[in-house]
This record gives structure tokens, sequence and C-alpha cells, in this order.
């Protein structure tokens, strides 16, 4: 990789242990994907919830501080495993505590901003068209990816240190304009209006696409979704398909027709009803007694928060379900302000704050809390828990509360 | 009989080990039970069965961007794959293969690695070098 004279000297360890490190980090990664050189970006966003740090993971985070890394850019982070202010209850334990407290200081120590949230383009700063980014977090990539028109691979804890520790990263991949040109065309024959419908939608595309370098052209969606619905829509692709971008016909900002990502030479495949009813049939569950309702994967906007509250208002949860919603703090201070958190606490629900349900210890808090059957309206968070030992079902928020209120899954 | 197989260059040392093969995708987060060591998503097709000091061969990613952490948290434990291989290597997991040190290729010249490659197979895997020596006792 042909590298700056400032780059050379990161490399040679001018800049300090750990910026030697990340550089030869992001090098290795760059001479994998055919990298020739390094692009320089504007914000990073770090996953890092200590189930996937471990103790390892933390020590490495310490030493790199203790070497005396800053970081050179905007660097944000992705939520935390541990609601510090309410993990007992929810049966984690101490030392998950100790863990996350040690990796929050060494992050401060680094001048990270401990943002803790997986809906930044929603709430902090929205990356703007063609700005070269360093994010995690795969809702996160392909939100900025295909709604903002920004430019970032998948970057995984480490390369996002990296990336906030030099201000580059290497240029491959989505950084390179061929390789956001449309390779899979789809069509849609209905549009859907549900949070839950909408992830369903973007499982069923990722899925089928199948791969980090595809990239699905849709057409068919008439209208311009919400901000939330094309939120849903991404996160629930990248899930099922590790998809980190995706173009919509006339709504997202790189394609106002289907020229201008090279769609017309590609095979038009429909998505059926019939497509989106084989997603969503393994997480069906009529009838079922329901132990827990998680509200999160992404966090919940203000909105989402809105209309969840008005749901709650007046009724109470069944006393064996429990109903947990994950939102960033961002918006759980807007949301105390307007009153949302004390609908759903009345509910019966708690609101976790700058977490989410499945980088929670999913599998220990299942085991302490004894929940198995779980019900979400993301099609992203059933995708994940399925390995950590639940049995998810989907539904829509409205079908969610009711189900919660009787204790058993309704529809 | 020993067959020769050629890949793009990858990341980490030459290792060798017995193959553990799937038409599959790979997420240390949705698949495995990382403390047992096993594969753990029902769904999966190695299910119930044990990752530690194999050389997985899987089609690609899936999912997030905690493998990239994971990876390192699983060798740091010594409970680990020696390798993965892959038809393609996302970019998370060569970022999690970089900072763990574990070996990682991808993109075979002879096609689908996963057909190119039975379970039990002994591999010696040369990441540097882009080449990988499969020896198998049925072919």
């Amino acid at each position: 990789m042909k590298l700056t004279d400032k780059e050379q000297e990161m490399l040679a360890g001018k800049a300090g242990p750990a910026v030697k490190w990340a550089m030869e980090h992001q090098l290795q990664v760059g001479r994998m994907f055919d990298a020739e050189d390094m692009v320089t970006v504007s914000q990073a966003h770090m996953m890092a919830d200590p189930e996937s740090l471990g103790e390892s993971g933390v020590q490495f985070t310490e030493k790199i501080a203790e070497d005396g890394a800053r970081v050179c850019i905007p660097m944000i982070t992705d939520p935390r495993g541990v609601d510090l202010a309410w993990y007992e209850p929810l049966g984690q334990t101490e030392q998950m505590a100790d863990l996350e407290r040690r990796f929050i200081a060494a992050c401060q120590t680094m001048g990270i901003m401990m943002t803790n949230t997986c809906i930044n383009y929603q709430t902090i700063m929205p990356p703007v068209f063609g700005d070269h980014v360093a994010f995690g977090d795969t809702g996160v990539v392909i939100y900025s990816n295909s709604v903002c028109g920004a430019r970032s691979n998948f970057e995984g804890g480490p390369s996002a240190l990296a990336a906030g520790l030099t201000g580059r990263t290497p240029r491959y991949g989505l950084h390179l304009d061929e390789k956001r040109q449309a390779t899979k065309r789809y069509v849609v024959s209905s549009n859907p209006q549900d949070l839950m419908e909408w992830g369903v939608l973007g499982a069923t595309i990722g899925r089928m696409s199948g791969s980090y370098w595809e990239v699905p052209v849709i057409e068919g969606i008439e209208e311009a979704p919400t901000s939330d619905q094309l939120k849903h829509f991404g996160a629930a692709m990248a899930s099922y398909g590790s998809t980190p971008l995706f173009h919509i016909v006339g709504i997202t900002p790189e394609c106002r027709k289907l020229t201008d990502v090279g769609g017309k030479m590609l095979n038009p495949t429909p998505v059926t009803e019939e497509m989106l009813d084989v997603l969503k049939q393994p997480f069906t569950a009529i009838g079922d007694p329901l132990d827990v309702v998680v509200f999160a994967a992404p966090q919940l906007s203000l909105v989402e928060m809105a209309e969840l509250a008005n749901l709650c208002d007046g009724r109470q949860r069944a006393e064996t379900t429990d109903v947990l919603v994950c939102t960033s703090a961002q918006v759980y201070s807007d949301a105390v302000s307007m009153g949302y958190v004390k609908q759903i606490e009345n509910f019966g629900g708690r609101v976790l704050v700058g977490t989410c349900f499945y980088q929670q210890y999913a599998r220990e808090i299942g085991e302490a809390n004894g929940w198995t059957r779980l019900l979400s309206n993301s099609a992203k968070i059933v995708n994940i828990v399925g390995g950590y030992g639940y049995q998810p079902a989907l539904g829509t928020m409205q079908a969610c509360v009711a189900s919660a209120e009787k204790g058993v899954i309704l529809s | 009989m020993t067959i020769k197989l050629t890949c793009h260059a990858g990341i980490g040392p030459k290792v060798e080990g017995i193959a553990l093969v799937a038409d599959d995708n790979f997420s240390a987060r949705y698949d495995l039970d990382r403390i047992k060591g096993v594969f753990s998503r029902p769904q999966h097709k190695l299910f119930g069965q044990s990752y530690k000091d194999v050389i997985l061969v899987l089609n690609t990613a899936k999912g997030g961007v905690a493998t990239a952490w994971m990876l390192y948290e699983m060798t740091s434990r010594l409970v680990a794959p020696k390798a993965i291989l892959l038809n393609q290597a996302n970019t998370i997991l060569v970022q999690g293969a970089a900072l763990a040190n574990m070996a990682m290729v991808d993109r075979f010249d002879k096609g689908d690695v996963t057909k190119l490659i039975e379970t039990g197979d002994h591999l010696v895997v040369d990441p540097q070098a882009g080449q990988v020596d499969v020896n198998s006792l049925n072919r």
C-alpha cells in the first residue's frame, strides 16, 4: 500500500506505540482487500460491549490507553452491555459491570465520547453525502451508506479504534465508487407500513443478497419511508445478509434512477408476499406463554418511544411477562421530559439507557430471569438471539404490547 | 493424496489441523456458545459441534461486527478454531483475524471451498503464500 510521509511516521512508531499498532492493523486488513492507499475519515464509531470484549479485549484497550493513545477525530461508541444504573435486577454480575467500568475508563482516557448508541445517525451527527467515515454496528453502517450517502465499511471494534487513532482507514470496499454499484436487483410489489414489516422486507432481501460484497437495488418503493422505517429495513438486511449498502430507486441519494447504480443490466427478482411469509414463519408462536418482550435493535428513536408509550398508556403487563425497552441517553432525556418513560414504566416496562438487549450478555440474563420465549418487533433481534438459547417470535409493536398485557403471544 | 489449493493471500500464521466444513455462513455472536466452544444456533449446519482447534471451512460471514472482538477473546482463552477458510470473507472477519493473529484465507481459485474440502481432511494453511494443502483419506 502507498503511504504518505505522515502514515510512514505513524508506522515507524513516531506517534507512539498505540498509533503504530493501529497502522499495522490497518495495513494487514488493507492488504487482504487489495487497498492501494488510505483515506482520511471524519468520524469513528466503535462497537465494543463487554461480552464481546471479554477480559482480554478490555485489557487490550486498557493497554492502548496506557500507551498514551488519544483519538485524533471525533469518536463515539455503540451501545454498552451493562446499564450501570440497573444491572443487578437484570441478572448481570458485578464482574460484568466491572469490565464495563474499566472499558469506559479506558475509552475516556483516549478522548472517546461515550455516546453508547446505534442510532447516532438520528441523534448525534449524521454523516453527509460522500463523507468517508469508520463506523461500527452494521445498522449504523448500512443506514449511513444507503440513506446518507456516506462511505464506510463495517469497521469492527478494533478497526474503528485504529481509525480513531490514525484518522484514516484503508481505501477498499465501500470507499470505492465501483463497489457501490448494484449487483442484485429486487422488485417489491407492496409497500410495508409497520416497522416490523419493514424489517421483514429488509431481512428477506438481505438473506437473498447473501454477502457483504453484494449491493441490492430495490424498485417499487413508492413513497419516501421514514427514518425509523429505513432504520429497521437496513438493520435487518445487514443482520441477515451482512449487507452494508442498499439503493432504493428514487429514494436513496445515489440512485435517482436505476441506471445511476448500474441496475438496468441486472435481472430483476420479485420479492413476493410468500417470501415475506417464509421469513416470518419460524418466528410465529401464537398462543405460547410469553417470558419477555423486547423493544431494541436498533435503539428506539423518540418517535418510537412516543408510539410505544401511547400503546402502553392505561394498560398493565402480565406479571409473568417482562418488558424491556432500549434507547439512547440522548433520546431518554427527552422521553422522560415528555412523559413517555413514565407511561412505559406504568405499564410495567423497564427502559434501559445506552444499551441494547442482545449486547447485554443475552444468554446469562436469559438464564437468570428464566426467559426463553421472547417477542420483539425487531427482525434483527429475532435473528440474533436464537444462538443465545431463546425461542424468538416476531410481532408488530401493537401485538407486542397486547401480548405482554395478556402474557401470551396473540399474533 | 495431497491437493494444493491456491487462494488470495490472507492473514495470520501458517497452521495445520483437521477441517470442519459446512456450506453455511458464520458469526461468532449469532452462531456460537463461546463458553462451551460449540455451535449453538439450532439452524446452523454445524449445530452442536465443537469448533475448538479445528480449521473451519465455511461460505461467508453473516450479521454483525462483534466477531471482530470475539475472535480475539476466543483465542485468548484457547477456545478457538486454528484457522477459518471462507469463499469470501467480510471486513469484520478479517479485522478480527488480524487482531487475534488467527489464520484466515478466502477467494479460492478452484471455486467453492466448502466443496473442495471435506470434514476430517487434514489441512496445512499458509496465509502468506495463499495456499492450502489438503490431505484426504477419502480421495
